[in-house]
């Protein structure tokens, strides 16, 4: 193999977890994987409020989740030539604002880093066993129904 | 040799066929499809879960798969509607 150094494929972070993550903290935790990031591209979904809405709840299939993520993941890395990615997917019940999902994807230059990012988000919102339904004010409930417009951003890709 | 399969549910499929679970003699089912046709022969409820409006996507063995996808004693097979992740 030539080459005067060799790159070894970066593991994924990827986890499922009920607790809200710490932004900052998995930053600099890629920040520091490699001395060739250039960039890091990040992405945080939130709970986006409105029209009465209390709480979304995420449910998700246990063990299938972590490994469509962690697949996403691998494939970004190769895909982008990543020195890093990190995807942290929240579960159970949250409030209007809080954070849903951490993206991140760490590259040399900021294109890989940013159409990463994108490429990621894109793919686990159709891709990955969760699914929300949505708390109200007036006591509804509804499940949140996918859309075309999510699966088109998935297949663009 | 006779065994099992484990059916899953999840979501606003799960609320109408009213488990989250169940475990289900695995007999004459080479496919999802056949054990959904099983199900479906068995508990009426069930058909109408099914028919709703919607579509249902399965795994099996937390594999995404196909209602042609084969089926073997032991599997786990989860139905649920598309996915509404991040």
């Amino acid at each position: 193999m030539s080459g005067s150094s060799l790159r070894i494929a970066a593991v994924p972070r990827v986890r499922v977890q009920d607790d809200p993550f710490d932004i900052a903290a998995e930053m600099e935790c890629l920040r520091q994987a490699s001395v060739l990031v250039g960039g890091i591209g990040s992405f945080i979904g939130v709970v986006r409020g409105g029209g009465g809405l209390v709480a979304l709840s995420l449910e998700h299939y246990p063990g299938m989740c972590e490994r469509i993520l962690t697949d996403l993941a691998t494939e970004a890395t190769e895909r982008f030539d990543l020195c890093g990615c990190t995807v942290i997917h929240r579960v159970g019940r949250l409030l209007v604002g809080e954070p849903i999902v951490l993206v991140l994807a760490a590259a040399a230059h900021r294109a890989a880093a940013l159409d990463a990012t994108r490429f990621l988000i894109d793919r686990l919102k159709t891709g990955a066993p969760f699914w929300k339904s949505e708390e109200f004010d007036d006591g509804r409930c509804r499940w949140v129904e996918s859309c075309a417009g999510d699966e088109e951003a998935a297949a663009g890709w | 040799m006779s065994g099992t399969v484990t059916i899953l549910y999840f979501a606003a499929l799960r609320e109408r066929v009213g488990r989250g679970r169940e475990v289900v003699p695995f007999g004459d089912m080479p496919t999802v499809r056949a054990l959904l046709e099983a199900r479906r022969r068995e508990d009426a409820g069930f058909n109408d879960a099914f028919s709703g409006p919607g579509q249902v996507r399965v795994a099996v063995n937390k594999v995404l798969a196909d209602f042609s996808t084969p089926l073997h004693a032991g599997d786990e097979v989860a139905f649920f509607p598309p996915m509404t992740g991040g």
